[in-house]
């Protein structure tokens, strides 16, 4: 392996860290939450106290060293807390997706024999109990909020609150334990172990050590120079490895401040009380505040509309430029400083956002007209690359080159090899340990000298040096003619545009491309009720003239800018049409993650495929649907198919540069 | 059928029910020749939710009005806590800590979730106005504990994202949420809900369901419900009044009212022949 030394002066785990936080800044926040409406400050001294009490009421729960404690809950201190004690006792903490089912909660809690689960409130230790016949290792529930508990059976149940007085009772007995076990942790032993989501067949355990998270945190934190002053809200899944490196990784390195929001639905309040200075959420929450603000301008007063379009127009050509510290006029720089006087200040301070330093998305592609609205605002959005597996990074975009269809430079300690199927690997000291439990898996991802597949098809850029995912590697393929076939990075493209929310490409082994179109029905009713279209259903709406009209000059214009695209360039879509239907998780055609799947959707509608291959105008055409209750029917419908007008491939495209 | 004993009794699924904290003893309520309540004696014990049913015009909101003190009935008394009660204003008995909910909703539209629920303490204020027109000493105290107290039943009833929202701009199934918070926080012993689900979809219906058990779990809070969704009722509570017409046809546990012929006549109509 290429990652045996140990530098100096880095504390070898969290409890460590969180000792040397509560030496270096005891006095200063280090974890906040809304309660009863007000915010409740804890400095690291408070938490670290705290901390102590949890691992002394594990021990005399009986926690062994090697034991899994699950951990399972919305964004909470305690539950943080609970994690770090968890470490303390040389227990492994492994956070679960609060919104997990109780079957899929059961295979990870047997799968890591977890002895202990720790819970947030009544729904979680509702949904254990559930499925303890079918993991009766579990000897202890502990609970936080007790709403709704009291009269459960208690023998192997207990409150959070419980545990920690008998721990700070049992202080004097456990101590010299305690001390012991905390001691022993070093850079390899293992710091947390998170479930994969597992799109593909069931989750896998990922097991990351000390030494994973801790240079990870550390080569991260100084990449964006963040210091003990920032300020995060800690609002993504617990058992998601972004969480566990912002909110324990990167805190407790650099010892910033961790904001827990009051319930899921005071987020958005949340966030605009808190300013955070450093913030992370993956491009739907950016799509959806910047629908709400543009939906909302609409409805705003014909003064405020005509200032706000005025200024953003300008923000969009300047604001961009400034973020990247390149040359702008002087008139220029005070037109842009009166927008933010009158238009760009107010509306970041409405959304939160006033305070950004550093802003991530990650985990989709995001639409380029949103990534520069951010960045209009002057807020440092910036994108980022990554998996559990690597313990986040694997490539980030530094200040000042940030583009919206790169992921950026490999980050620190991070090196990159593109295998010549154009797959991407990596090696860092990220790298994590094994998969738990599935040596098979972990040999097949992971070779001897410790670079990891990413299951990723990408190229990195000659001149900048930055890497570009153009799709998932099992799905690139290619033409009949041998060109590259990317149909996500088409596909990508096309739900730019609002009107679109999914879209399929075929092509693999076809001469030409095509697509199936699903119309977003929000955006595409609000512009039908705007223009006096009347309709009466989805299928109506999705095969009216106008709307296809719509969606054509969306494809072509996809079209054009695939056309720049040398490698890709093959991948313009000729044909399309606009399906009846919403692609649906019901019917099996997305992934309850909302991923379209491919293979089902190919044999289901592979009528309509033959028509846009055979040169039909239209094609009549019969579905199956599941309604929500369970029953079934049928669509029937006649589709129009359009061809699109395409670039001829190295014709010199006039297309604006994106 | 219970006795009227001050013996409490186990419910089906475990909860211990207390003695008779309000008996109504032949209430017969008359507006002019119209008698709406003919006759009719039940009790309500510590810690049950009791539930009147019955059809349209039956007297159930009659009857939850005489419980709140807002008719008196022209015959019959009503026994509270041991003792008979006298003719009373609503806000007498509501300081005696029984708080409702109506059919309609009567919040102060204009007024956000938190200072419609914060009304809902006036009953524990006792400063004077001078301490509270310059919020100065006791006033100040009463406010924060005040402020405390709704804060926890906002967090209990999971409305902290509307805290701050006018209560006209809320879709209707929160409105009845925040009308329940209200009366919740004046912290009852008695908690009347008219119609709590009326108008809801099955989801809010749910939800409601919930936070009736959780409140009468948590505070231990006995309520006394007026709803027409059978399934609800049937559902929460631990005995049913059945009335029609003014009268009493049915009292009992769930199963026991479901069965009997009575109260099928009634909710199915019967064939005269």
């Amino acid at each position: 392996m290429a990652q045996t030394d140990t530098p100096k002066g880095v504390p070898h785990s969290i409890p460590a860290l969180l000792a040397r936080n509560v030496a270096q800044f005891g006095s200063k926040p280090a974890y906040r939450e809304k309660e009863l409406g007000i915010w409740q400050n804890w400095t690291w001294a408070e938490a670290a106290e705290e901390i102590d009490a949890i691992a002394y009421g594990l021990l005399a729960l009986g926690v062994n060293r090697g034991d899994h404690v699950a951990v399972i809950g919305r964004n909470r201190p305690a539950l943080y807390w609970s994690m770090v004690a968890a470490q303390k006792v040389g227990a492994v903490p492994v956070p679960l997706y609060q919104d997990a089912v109780a079957e899929e909660m059961a295979y990870v809690l047997e799968h890591c024999f977890a002895r202990f689960v720790i819970c947030g409130d009544q729904e979680q230790v509702d949904k254990v109990i559930e499925v303890q016949g079918r993991v009766p290792q579990i000897e202890h529930i502990i609970y936080q909020d007790p709403r709704g508990l009291r009269k459960y059976d208690h023998s192997k149940l207990h409150a959070l609150a419980d545990v920690q007085a008998e721990g700070r009772a049992a202080h004097d007995r456990f101590d010299k334990e305690l001390k012991t076990r905390e001691a022993e942790l070093d850079f390899d032993s293992t710091c947390v172990m998170l479930y994969t989501s597992g799109t593909t067949g069931k989750p896998k355990g990922v097991v990351l050590s000390n030494r994973n998270i801790i240079l990870t945190s550390k080569a991260s934190s100084e990449f964006d120079h963040l210091d003990p002053h920032d300020e995060v809200l800690a609002y993504l899944p617990m058992a998601w490895v972004g969480d566990f490196i912002f909110s324990i990784g990167q805190a407790m390195w650099t010892g910033f401040c961790v904001n827990c929001p009051e319930s899921a639905d005071t987020t958005l309040a949340d966030l605009r009380e808190i300013g955070p200075t450093y913030y992370f959420a993956p491009p739907r929450v950016f799509e959806t505040l910047l629908t709400s603000v543009m939906i909302r301008m609409e409805d705003a007063g014909p003064l405020k509309r005509r200032l706000f379009h005025y200024f953003l127009e300008h923000a969009k050509v300047v604001g961009p430029r400034l973020l990247d510290g390149k040359n702008v006029g002087a008139m220029d720089r005070l037109k842009y400083q009166l927008g933010n006087l009158l238009m760009i200040g107010p509306l970041k301070n409405a959304l939160g956002l006033t305070r950004i330093r550093v802003g991530y998305t990650a985990g989709e592609a995001i639409g380029p007209e949103i990534f520069d609205f951010y960045r209009a605002l002057g807020i440092n959005l910036k994108q980022l690359y990554g998996q559990t597996e690597a313990s986040v990074f694997i490539t980030q975009q530094p200040d000042n080159e940030v583009r919206p269809d790169t992921v950026g430079v490999p980050s620190p300690g991070v090196e990159i090899r593109i295998d010549d199927k154009g797959e991407v690997y990596y090696r860092s000291p990220g790298v994590f340990v094994e998969y738990y439990k599935n040596p098979e898996s972990t040999a097949s991802t992971k070779d001897p000298d410790g670079w990891v597949a990413t299951g990723d098809a990408g190229f990195i850029e000659p001149d900048t040096g930055h890497l570009r995912i153009i799709d998932r590697a099992k799905d690139v393929g290619k033409m009949a003619d041998g060109s590259l076939f990317a149909p996500k990075y088409v596909e990508n493209k096309l739900k730019f545009f609002p009107n679109i929310l999914e879209a399929v490409v075929f092509g693999s082994g076809r001469d030409y491309c095509t697509a199936f179109i699903n119309i977003d029905l929000t955006a595409v009713g609000n512009w039908a009720e705007r223009n006096n279209i009347a309709y009466a259903s989805y299928q109506e709406l999705a095969g009216h003239p106008k709307v296809m009209d719509m969606i054509q000059s969306h494809v072509e214009e996809v079209n054009r800018s695939v056309a720049t695209d040398e490698m890709l360039s093959g991948c313009q879509v000729h044909r399309f049409l606009v399906l009846h239907k919403e692609l649906d998780a019901d019917d099996g055609e997305l992934t309850r993650t909302r991923k379209v799947r491919r293979r089902i959707i190919e044999e289901k509608f592979h009528d309509l495929i033959d028509a846009l291959y055979s040169g039909k105008t239209s094609q009549y055409t019969e579905t199956e649907v599941t309604y929500e209750d369970g029953r079934k029917g049928k669509i029937k419908a006649t589709l129009e198919i359009r061809d699109a007008a395409t670039v001829a491939a190295g014709a010199p495209a006039q297309v604006a540069a994106e | 059928m219970l006795d009227s004993t001050q013996e409490g009794y186990t419910t089906e699924d475990g909860r211990k029910i207390g003695g008779v904290v309000m008996e109504m003893r032949n209430i017969t309520l008359r507006f002019g020749g119209v008698v709406a309540i003919k006759d009719i004696s039940f009790d309500i014990r510590e810690g049950e939710i009791r539930a009147i049913i019955g059809p349209n015009g039956a007297g159930k909101s009659s009857m939850l009005n005489v419980i709140s003190g807002f008719y008196n009935p022209q015959e019959g008394e009503v026994i509270y806590r041991g003792s008979r009660r006298p003719p009373m204003k609503p806000f007498q008995v509501a300081r005696q800590g029984i708080a409702r909910t109506f059919q309609n909703i009567a919040l102060f539209e204009g007024m956000t979730v938190l200072d419609n629920v914060m009304t809902g303490r006036l009953n524990h204020m006792r400063a004077s106005l001078l301490d509270q027109a310059f919020w100065w000493g006791k006033a100040q105290r009463e406010e924060v504990e005040n402020r405390q107290k709704a804060e926890e039943i906002i967090d209990f009833l999971e409305i902290q994202h509307i805290r701050k929202t006018p209560v006209g701009r809320l879709p209707y199934g929160l409105k009845k949420r925040v009308e329940l918070a209200r009366a919740l926080v004046s912290e009852p012993s008695i908690l009347l809900l008219d119609e709590p689900m009326a108008g809801m979809n099955v989801e809010e219906k749910e939800d409601m369901s919930r936070f009736i058990l959780d409140v009468n779990d948590e505070y231990g809070t006995t309520i006394v419900l007026i709803e027409h969704d059978m399934g609800v009722v049937m559902d929460l509570s631990d005995r049913v009044v059945v009335m029609d017409y003014g009268k009493k046809i049915g009292d009992g546990t769930p199963n026991e009212v479901r069965s009997n012929q009575e109260v099928i006549d009634a909710y199915l109509g019967v064939a005269h022949d």
